[in-house]
């Protein structure tokens, strides 16, 4: 097994940097309106930006990019299930009104 | 008595030992993913069904308590991570600064998240008590916010119990670094109360968007 990988305060700032430029952005954007240029794009920006800062989360607070190739499998797992859920519901309630 | 971190019988090496326990705490959060996931599903759905009503009833929660417990929540998170370096480097004083910061600022987040609440009691925007979304609001747009705000006390109280929890397993934690518990060898109750805790922080980074930034132009 490798050595267990020990992750330095200075990612961690630079992590909690980024996502506090995230937060800021992501309410700056609720306040233009994006819609006017294609329908639902104030929320495909939003939810664009909470992934990435989830996902920096994941990799850095969380270790997930140092974690074991089996570990980084469920995380993986996880994310693919609630698309299962979510798409293939919406699919369903989406597709009704075209009977 | 266990938990002090030698090798048990069933690994073979300390690091595979480590590896299990985080492998079995992320399986854990799995499930919690599904979890909170049921509840965004709900959540999409009505949002796609009553889009205007329910952007008129985010526009009513306060967007400066909600961002403001954002970078609360985020801070919190940093501090927890910087707690599961200092046990990892065996700096044990820092472990318990970093712990109680982290303690601190949960518990700010969730008074923050208390005068939400109340606000929304005064404004009569809690579901079944005497709702009334605002003067002379049409039976339908109520019924609509109704949903909104169900789903609003829903997910944000799910997500303030998930915070409690957090709450008791950081005093758990400061207990026992207080008494040195936690060094370079041994520190796997902090980094897995770390992984739960950054979880919970997710969730919260998804919540702050969907509930409180829907057409704020």
């Amino acid at each position: 097994m490798s050595e267990h990988h020990i992750v330095s305060p200075k990612i961690y700032l630079s992590i909690f940097a980024a996502l506090m430029v995230c937060t800021a952005l992501t309410v700056y954007a609720a306040t233009v309106d994006l819609n006017q240029y294609f329908r639902g794009l104030n929320v495909i920006v939003a939810l664009a930006i909470a992934t990435l800062k989830a996902s920096l989360v994941v990799l850095f607070f969380m270790h997930g990019k140092y974690s074991p190739k089996r570990t980084q499998l469920i995380i993986v797992c996880s994310v693919f299930w609630l698309a299962i859920m979510l798409f293939m519901t919406m699919s369903d309630y989406v597709s009704r009104a075209w009977l | 008595m266990h938990r002090s971190g030698e090798l048990y019988g069933q690994f073979e090496t300390m690091d595979q030992q480590r590896e299990s326990a985080s492998l079995g705490m992320w399986v854990f959060l799995v499930t919690e993913v599904l979890f909170f996931g049921g509840m965004f599903m709900t959540y999409t759905l009505n949002r796609s069904t009553y889009p205007d009503v329910f952007g008129e009833a985010s526009r009513s929660i306060n967007l400066t308590l909600g961002a403001v417990n954002t970078v609360v929540l985020i801070g919190s998170s940093l501090t927890m991570a910087m707690a599961v370096w200092a046990a990892q480097v065996g700096k044990t004083r820092l472990v318990t600064f970093f712990l109680i910061a982290t303690l601190i600022l949960g518990t700010v987040f969730l008074g923050i998240k208390g005068v939400e609440y109340h606000e929304k009691f005064v404004e009569h925007h809690v579901p079944g008590l005497d709702f009334n979304f605002e003067l002379g609001a049409s039976p339908a747009t109520n019924a609509h916010a109704q949903l909104f705000f169900s789903l609003y006390f829903a997910m944000t109280g799910l997500h303030a119990l998930h915070m409690i929890i957090g709450a008791g397993l950081l005093l758990w934690l400061i207990k026992e670094s207080l008494r040195g518990r936690f060094t370079a060898s041994y520190n796997t109750p902090v980094e897995n109360v770390g992984l739960y805790w950054h979880f919970v922080d997710i969730v919260w980074i998804f919540l702050f968007p969907l509930l409180y930034l829907i057409d704020r132009h």
